[in-house]
């Protein structure tokens, strides 16, 4: 594979990765949104072992694979078992209406776009033009976290907001050192676990996974 | 083998802290934990006194540079004479509040763990060598802390009581604000010394051995000045005060009135005197005028106080500003250059620094043997109390007379020091001082009547007459430690009132060496028993013929009185033909205090009422009457108020931003990250 080719397959799977960021934006149910943050760990998997093959960075392909194996499958699962145990059917109920939703995302993604305007043009990495949708896609994760109101949906917008920072690093430096990914792995991992512990005591303290009945937590009047 | 003054007071220092260690082992035993808390805190206050009083003997200056400390920022000590004389100051009377606190704290056992009390007291002894010690900004500012936060703890002994809550709150604020002054104050002038860039200027060292300019020492010392003053009470920061002194343990009241407001005047010492060395008149001016307002406003705040331990409180405001009084007028002659009544003014006040730290310990252990006994601070409900606790009454007799300043005793001598500073002023070349200083001098002496007034209020109210309190209660005389911590305490009021000639001449090196002459020429001049400020021919005074001659007085009217049998009648008052005499009729602190209230009430806040409850038959005579009468400092709704108002104002603002709810903080982090990344843009 020539360079050309790599860089434009990185960009193929950078523009899958904001489609997917926009479609867990706007669903509503709880399992397919989790099965989209499955899908966006795949292809953040691929594009880092793509970029691993291209600045021939052997750690990366670690790092790919402990992408696809935690995002992929260990996290999933653990949320799958965790709203299975607390047993969450309903569908989630957003602040802001879906369409609303989409022009805000849409003007973040523009935003990330002009920001990174400088950047792409001093760096000389193949990846560079991704790093603007690696922002916009932290963006829209904290637009999530923001515009739902179950718990669980907030931690995957939390979750997806790591996703974005992912693939920043991948994108804008060819990875960070190994040892730090591993330490934010395991840093996600392990909050992962916090959550769910909390969710059941939450679940237990408010009969609710609605943040909106935790207002009544708050001091001032 | 001989240790030198810096390693004694360094290693009291260090039994101090170690102490707390042995303290926790100890818990269990609360006897065991007085017992060895009395006896390390009297070995460890006694070395501080020794290392203190040798290196103002010797006139040694002795530094060393500790291993410990910030990375590249060692902890520099440094023992120099007027470091030594606070530490004498410091030692000698946390000696006898230690001889007894042995006594004081048995009173505690059964009721409440004094574990605390002996850790705080222990750190506290040792925070405030710190700061004398300390060479260096850093190692003052974490002792200054070390020394304010103990002393919170303190205060806070009692805990479950609402007012001592209030009261350690706004000590630790005030102490706080005071704190972050003396911070800048370091900061500017570290930053001249070593370069704002680096560290090097931090120790004292680095700051003596510059000539600040006159704006930025100017800002340097009116910001340190604030820092000590909030710290000393100086009028209007002294309202924590009589709040934080009458709830503390008695025993901690006489430490915190009796030396650790010192500390404060030590600072504005250290960092006049010592760091920056140069000033204009002016500085001095400030320091009097504040001096005097304090002194004024401190007793006219006591002599209408009714609960004992807040009298003695307001009256330590009072003293701090007679010590200022003495350090302001110091610093106007320095700065003309008259070194030799700089020398004067500066003895008096360090003078007063070791009597008020001898006569308010003094009063305030005798304070706490009272509330000890009688578990009473108001003395409207007291009365009567010579003829049950003997010994106490005396005890508090002579520190009553060494505070009002009469002689033979101590108080009398620095306050006849300060009045003979003020007499030479004329002196000075400035016109505007000449002017001044008169109205100064006679404010002074007001200042010093009024204290005698309050404390016969004080000692006439509370030991004599009848006991007013609603039941006569089981009132026992203090233990024998406590009675023998009071005695050494008034034995040091007339000791350095007898024999003022050989204290000046011991301390005469910390004016030598900060104003540049000495006193002990001249004041000595008419010999040991002669006090000769200047001159013989201008003004003297002698201790000994005083005493000697008192002692003849009252050796003579009690012989004439009780040696000559059955001329002694005792009858009942004479109750002017009312028949229904009650021991609630007597004179009392409100009734004595009421003449000075009309007089200088306008200084204070006052709310008097009174009302009548008529009769249906005859309107002539009210069936009773109700009198209430509130005074507030008026500083707190000019000051305090506005600025509390403002905060809880501001704070109910903010605290709107707390909506409880995460949507609502997730778009505050939101709206900061995009506003940066904006800014980075632009």
């Amino acid at each position: 594979m020539d360079i050309e080719t790599v860089a434009s397959l990185s960009s193929f799977l950078a523009a899958l990765v904001l489609l997917t960021a926009f479609a867990m934006l706007v669903q509503k149910r709880i399992y397919s949104l989790i099965h989209l943050f499955a899908w966006q760990g795949l292809l953040l998997s691929a594009n880092t072992a793509v970029v691993g093959y291209v600045a021939a960075k052997h750690h990366l392909y670690i790092s790919s694979l402990l992408t696809l194996s935690l995002k992929v499958v260990l996290l999933p699962y653990i949320l799958h078992v965790l709203i299975h145990r607390l047993k969450i059917r309903k569908e989630i109920e957003t602040i802001v209406n879906v369409p609303m939703t989409m022009l805000i995302g849409l003007a973040l993604v523009i935003f990330s776009y002009h920001l990174t305007a400088p950047v792409r043009e001093l760096s000389s990495l193949v990846t560079r033009s991704t790093l603007a949708v690696a922002l916009a896609t932290v963006l829209i994760g904290l637009l999530m976290m923001i515009t739902r109101k179950h718990a669980v949906t907030q931690i995957i917008g939390f979750l997806a907001m790591e996703n974005g920072l992912f693939f920043a690093a991948t994108s804008a430096t060819y990875g960070m050192p190994l040892v730090v990914e591993l330490g934010v792995a395991l840093d996600i991992l392990i909050a992962a676990f916090i959550f769910g512990i909390f969710f059941f005591h939450i679940n237990t303290a408010f009969d609710s996974l609605d943040v909106e009945k935790m207002a009544k937590l708050k001091e001032v009047d | 083998m001989t240790f030198s003054p810096v390693e004694i007071a360094s290693s009291a220092v260090l039994i101090h802290m170690l102490f707390v260690l042995v303290a926790a082992l100890l818990r269990r035993s609360q006897k065991a934990l007085i017992a060895v808390f009395s006896t390390v805190m009297t070995v460890g206050s006694l070395m501080i006194c020794i290392a203190g009083a040798m290196t103002v003997w010797d006139g040694a200056t002795e530094t060393r540079v500790l291993s410990m400390g910030l990375p590249g920022l060692p902890f520099h000590l440094r023992l120099d004479p007027l470091a030594g004389y606070f530490l004498t100051v410091i030692g000698l009377l946390s000696f006898f509040v230690s001889v007894y606190s042995a006594g004081y704290l048995k009173g505690f056992i059964g009721h409440r763990p004094v574990t605390r009390l002996a850790v705080f007291y222990s750190l506290f002894l040792a925070g405030m060598s710190m700061v004398v010690l300390a060479d260096d900004a850093l190692f003052f500012l974490i002792s200054w802390e070390l020394m304010a936060a103990a002393s919170y703890f303190l205060v806070m002994f009692e805990d479950e009581k609402p007012d001592n809550r209030r009261a350690a709150f706004l000590y630790m604020v005030i102490a706080h604000v005071g704190a972050i002054a003396i911070l800048l104050s370091f900061g500017i002038m570290a930053g001249l010394a070593g370069g704002f860039e680096s560290f090097d200027g931090y120790t004292f060292d680095a700051m003596r051995n510059v000539s600040f300019p006159v704006s930025w020492a100017t800002a340097a010392f009116l910001l340190s000045l604030f820092g000590f003053a909030a710290k000393a009470g100086v009028v209007p920061l002294h309202v924590w005060l009589p709040e934080a002194h009458p709830v503390a343990p008695s025993n901690v009241s006489a430490l915190m009135s009796g030396v650790m407001l010192k500390t404060a005047i030590y600072g504005i010492i250290r960092v006049t005197f010592d760091l920056i060395r140069v000033f204009p008149w002016w500085w001095g001016g400030l320091v009097l005028t504040l001096g005097i307002i304090t002194a004024l406003m401190g007793i006219v705040y006591a002599m209408m106080e009714k609960d004992l331990k807040r009298l003695l409180a307001y009256s330590s405001v009072e003293n701090i500003g007679i010590i200022l009084v003495g350090i302001g007028l110091s610093m106007v002659f320095l700065s003309f250059n008259m070194t030799l009544l700089s020398s004067l003014a500066l003895t008096a006040g360090l003078y007063h620094v070791m009597n008020h730290a001898m006569f308010k310990g003094l009063l305030f252990m005798g304070a706490g043997s009272v509330l000890h006994a009688t578990d009473e601070r108001n003395m409207e409900n007291m009365g009567g109390l010579i003829h049950l606790m003997p010994w106490t009454a005396a005890l508090f007799l002579i520190g009553a007379l060494s505070i009002s300043a009469l002689p033979p005793f101590n108080g009398f001598v620095s306050e006849w020091l300060t009045f003979q500073a003020f007499l030479l002023s004329p002196s000075l070349p400035s016109p505007l001082m000449k002017l001044l200083m008169p109205l100064g001098a006679a404010l002074f002496a007001l200042t010093a009547a009024l204290s005698a007034a309050t404390f016969v209020k004080a000692f006439g109210v509370s030991f004599l007459g009848k006991w007013r309190g609603p039941q006569q209660r089981h009132v026992h005389e203090a233990g024998p430690a406590m009675i023998a911590g009071m005695m050494f305490a008034a034995a040091a009021c007339l000791c350095l009132g007898i024999f003022p000639t050989a204290f000046i001449d011991w301390m005469d090196i910390v004016p030598e060496q900060l104003v540049g002459d000495r006193l002990s020429v001249s004041a000595t001049a008419g010999g040991w028993m002669w006090l000769t400020p200047v001159a013989p021919d201008r003004a003297s005074y002698s201790g000994v013929i005083v005493f000697l001659g008192g002692l003849a007085v009252n050796l003579l009217v009690y012989f004439v009185l009780h040696v000559r049998p059955g001329k002694i009648h005792r009858v009942p008052v004479w109750d002017c033909g009312f028949e229904k005499l009650t021991n609630r009729m007597q004179y009392n602190s409100t009734s004595f205090a009421m003449p000075f209230r009309r007089v200088f009430g306008f200084m204070a806040s006052i709310k008097e009422d009174v009302s009548l409850a008529p009769q249906p038959a005859h309107a002539a005579f009210p069936r009773r009457l109700h009198y209430h009468l509130r005074i507030r400092d008026r500083f707190w709704n000019w000051i305090y108020k506005p600025v509390s108002d403002a905060s809880f104002w501001v704070a109910r603002k903010v605290g709107r931003l707390q909506q409880g709810r995460i949507q609502a903080y997730l778009i505050y982090s939101f709206a900061t990250i995009i506003v940066l990344l904006l800014l980075a843009v632009i």
